[in-house]
């Protein structure tokens, strides 16, 4: 594993691109530490890739299949057949550069390949080689090249280093998805057997196990089990979740980073603490205890079959509704894809919650909502007891995860939780949240620990407005709705604002929650005790 | 290179007419009928075949990029033109993007100083192209006179409006003015830009040289090279009923801004400058947010395989019996 820099090392950037050459010219140098490890075979014959072997991408020998180029040539004209982004983006971007300081990877790294044009170049200049005429016959001169093993791992090297998260598409003048054409990158890289151990690895487990980390039934249960035993330290409540129960109203699917590591545990917490003071019916299921879809960062095939997992669910348990919870590409993936790949939902009921009796049209026909959406609307209903004090130590900032920010919209519902929750919130510069917000810099599959420089790379603009914030109004929380976000923005935060707690809504929810029959509280949802409680305080 | 070779190439361009007409009369046919024809053929078939293309394909899923608050509870105040629900929210969206490049406007710049990124205001780049392109509109339109023989009103409307400021015989337009000063800056922006020109390509230059060629033969016709602009418009009016006529003494200079056009038009629908048709079919814009409320169909959605309940209990089913959980078969 390459060693990491320091911070101020990091950010000795030049985002003027050299001058002397064409960037073609520049042949890909695989840096440690801004790579992924490449996927082991046994992982790529679970879900039935291709070429499913084990390898490395620092070796010369990628262990190619024979005649790759045919079969990337050949799936690419079957793409651009399918999908009328990918045409239409190959053709009409005019380079006006209006993305090109819009990437968290170029802002915190300066890597010219690196912004959104010239990473969409990387396959434009191939496309036109082989499916345009000026580019068959004018080659380098009308921006086309062939592609050779070179390209590929230039390809691979930074198709992996872009995070699907569409900031660049709000810039374009074209709305151009640097997204589309990422995926359709890794789509192609995955026919070669391409992928990153850190990808393959948990869509194997999910596809197997039902979740990403591949937590067999009876784990899932130890861990919430645990977390049971922790609220009723808090709380002095003993709740009782069901699992795969036939029959429950409403069928709950989170990610599964939220069962295993803090801080995600602590929002799984909040959710089951505000479930059980509702008195909701809903159940937890093991088959389909994942939210999020490490498959989307393969191939829109094996998005679609991890996918599938919570419509059967849901049909199988004979579900009124699904509430989803936080969590940030999950909820790409269920506004924008699962309907269409996996439905009619027929069998089921549009959510309408039992306590509020508000009706969630805007989920006719998917059928599921977020949490934020349902707590959101708890909340302006008066159904809950709050005590925002008791999260007065926190100054809290938001970010909005790329993916329900500009793959949803998702912006005011946790924000209006947020103001209920907590005394002390203060926003982040406009130019970074909202539509406008930065990935946490590891999405997409990126959050191994291998390639840390290019993650804190890319985390740092989010990191850069944090600290914004700290130094203006004392901030010391970060609150986000996505389970990627916690776990890597907490090393991002640990990278770039040392001192900065990283937290689920649903923890701030359920700090301040007063449920009926607790004990007076002394600590927070962490074990650490509340304001004026003890401590230093 | 790549700036060179299309600057030259624009020469090459502007020198064949040139020498053509004023070497060889009969080329005049050539430059003045046959090329236009030719021109106007390639380029509405073309970019029929580019948009019939692009159109062939599906829109597999729906995909808009939200830039503002979705639909959701009702008093929550829904963003309707960054986050459309609806077909008219949708044709709202797409008319800012469309006429007033509302992305672009977003755009900032983004430096280092004093080791912090921060985003400064930058809306050059937005001006510069809005400014290009409703200025070559506006002179488009404005063509429209050579082309009847009685002017409509509305032409003699927008050229009074054009020339509000009455400066010089003939009055000056300020599009002109405007259009020049909008390609040199999108020109110098692309060669003193250290960013932009890395990622610039030939293809990126020679329009803005081709339309640079085509604004100054028109501003040096109308200025200072007087051409015999009566035959100027019944050549144009011959060619439009397609009843061509070659008038004599026009001047060169005229054939060289028509050749100009009739490549601008040929190069069209082969070029980058097809955005004009895509921003119309870019997924990204002309979707609606709906696809919670309305089930949206991919038509080539197939089956695939996946790993079932059943087979997830035949792995487990011990050990979910063991940790207490209901299971479908005993």
């Amino acid at each position: 594993m390459a060693k990491l820099s320091t911070p101020a090392e990091l950010l000795k950037i030049d985002y003027n691109p050299p001058q002397s050459e064409n960037w073609m010219d520049q042949p890909v140098e695989l840096k440690p530490g801004n790579f992924c490890w490449g996927a082991k075979g046994k992982n790529l014959a679970t879900v039935e890739f291709p070429n499913a072997r084990d390898w490395s991408p620092v070796e010369e020998n990628w262990k190619l299949p024979k005649d790759w180029e045919g079969t990337v040539l050949e799936a690419m004209a079957d793409r651009l057949s399918k999908y009328r982004s990918f045409k239409v983006f190959m053709d009409i971007c005019v380079r006006c550069g209006a993305c090109a300081d819009k990437c968290h990877f170029f802002i915190g790294g300066g890597d010219p390949k690196n912004m959104p044009v010239l990473r969409a170049e990387l396959l434009r200049s191939v496309y036109r080689k082989y499916f345009t005429s000026s580019g068959k016959y004018l080659g380098k001169l009308a921006g086309a090249r062939e592609l050779n093993l070179s390209v590929l791992k230039e390809w691979w090297y930074y198709f992996y280093q872009c995070t699907e998260c569409r900031r660049c598409s709000v810039f374009c003048p074209y709305g151009i998805d640097t997204a589309e054409i990422t995926m359709m990158a890794r789509e192609f890289t995955n026919l070669l057997g391409l992928n990153t151990d850190w990808i393959s690895g948990p869509v194997a487990n999910c596809y197997m196990k039902g979740n990403h980390l591949g937590l067999e039934p009876h784990a899932i249960m130890n861990s919430i089990e645990g977390m049971i035993d922790d609220i009723e330290t808090i709380t002095g409540i003993r709740i009782n979740p069901s699992f795969n129960r036939k029959g429950a109203e409403i069928l709950f699917v989170t990610p599964s980073g939220d069962l295993f590591a803090d801080p995600g545990t602590f929002t799984c917490m909040g959710y089951m603490m505000l479930f059980h003071e509702l008195g909701l019916d809903y159940t937890w299921s093991t088959y389909a205890s994942e939210g999020g879809n490490f498959g989307f960062f393969t191939s829109n095939e094996m998005a679609k079959r991890l996918n599938s997992k919570i419509y059967a669910e849901a049909k199988r348990l004979g579900v009124k509704y699904i509430i989803g919870g936080e969590c940030g590409h999950m909820w790409r993936v269920l506004n924008q894809y699962m309907d269409t790949w996996n439905g009619p939902t027929d069998f089921m009921e549009v959510p309408k919650s039992p306590i509020t009796g508000t009706v969630f049209d805007n989920a006719a026909s998917t059928k599921m909502i977020h949490v934020t959406e349902f707590t959101a609307d708890l909340i302006k209903n008066n159904k809950l007891k709050l005590d925002p004090s008791r999260n007065d130590d926190l100054v809290v900032t938001y970010h909005d995860s790329c993916n329900t920010a500009r793959g949803m919209g998702l912006l005011e519902e946790p924000r209006y939780i947020i103001n209920n929750v907590c005394n002390k919130f203060h926003e982040m510069p406009d130019n970074t949240i909202r539509e406008r917000t930065f990935c946490c810099g590891s999405g997409t599959g990126l959050n191994a620990s291998e390639n840390m420089e290019i993650r804190m790379r890319g985390g740092y603009p989010r990191a850069n407005a944090v600290k914004h914030v700290k130094e203006q109004h004392g901030v010391n929380t970060l609150a986000n709705i996505c389970a990627i976000d916690r776990a890597t923005l907490s090393a991002s935060m640990d990278y770039w604002v040392p001192g900065t707690r990283v937290t689920g809504v649903h923890e701030l929810v359920a700090n301040a929650l007063i449920m009926t029959g607790e004990k007076e509280r002394e600590t927070d949802l962490r074990g650490e005790p509340l304001p004026g409680k003890g401590g230093n305080e | 290179m790549k700036t060179v070779l299309p600057f030259i190439a624009v020469v090459i361009l502007m020198l064949l007419p040139l020498f053509g007409v004023t070497v060889a009369h009969q080329t005049q046919v050539f430059f003045g009928v046959i090329v236009p024809y030719a021109a106007v053929a390639v380029f509405v078939l073309g970019f029929i075949y580019r948009v019939v293309q692009w159109g062939k394909s599906p829109v597999p899923f729906c995909i808009p990029t939200t830039c503002g608050q979705q639909k959701s509870l009702p008093w929550i105040k829904q963003d309707k033109l960054e986050n459309p629900v609806t077909t008219m929210q949708v044709v709202g969206r797409m008319f800012l993007e469309v006429l007033f490049f509302r992305s672009l406007f977003r755009n900032m710049k983004t430096e280092m100083k004093e080791g912090k990124a921060v985003y400064g205001s930058e809306k050059l780049l937005w001006l510069a192209g809005l400014a290009f392109h409703w200025s070559f509109l506006f002179i488009f339109v404005r063509h429209y006179r050579f082309f009847v023989q009685d002017v409509p009103a509305v032409i003699k409307m927008m050229e009074g409006a054009d020339s509000f400021f009455q400066i010089g015989a003939p009055l000056f337009y300020m599009t002109d003015a405007v259009i020049l000063g909008a390609v040199t800056f999108l020109l110098v922006r692309r060669v003193y830009l250290p960013q932009i020109r890395y990622i610039s390509l030939a293809a990126d230059f020679f329009p803005l040289f081709l339309i640079l060629g085509i604004a100054i033969t028109g501003i040096l016709m109308r200025y200072f090279f007087k051409v015999h602009i009566v035959g100027v418009k019944q050549l144009a009016m011959g060619l439009v009923s397609l009843n061509p006529i070659i008038p004599q003494g026009i001047g060169a200079i005229f054939y060289v801004h028509l050749f100009l056009i009739s490549i601008l038009l040929m190069y069209f629908p082969f070029s980058k400058l097809m955005h004009m048709g895509g921003v119309f079919l870019s997924p990204t814009r002309n979707m609606a947010n709906d696809s919670r409320i309305v089930r949206y169909i991919n038509p080539w959605n197939y089956p695939v395989h996946v790993h079932t309940y059943e087979e997830y209990e035949d792995e487990f089913r011990e050990k979910m019996k063991k940790a207490g959980l209901p299971v479908e078969k005993e």
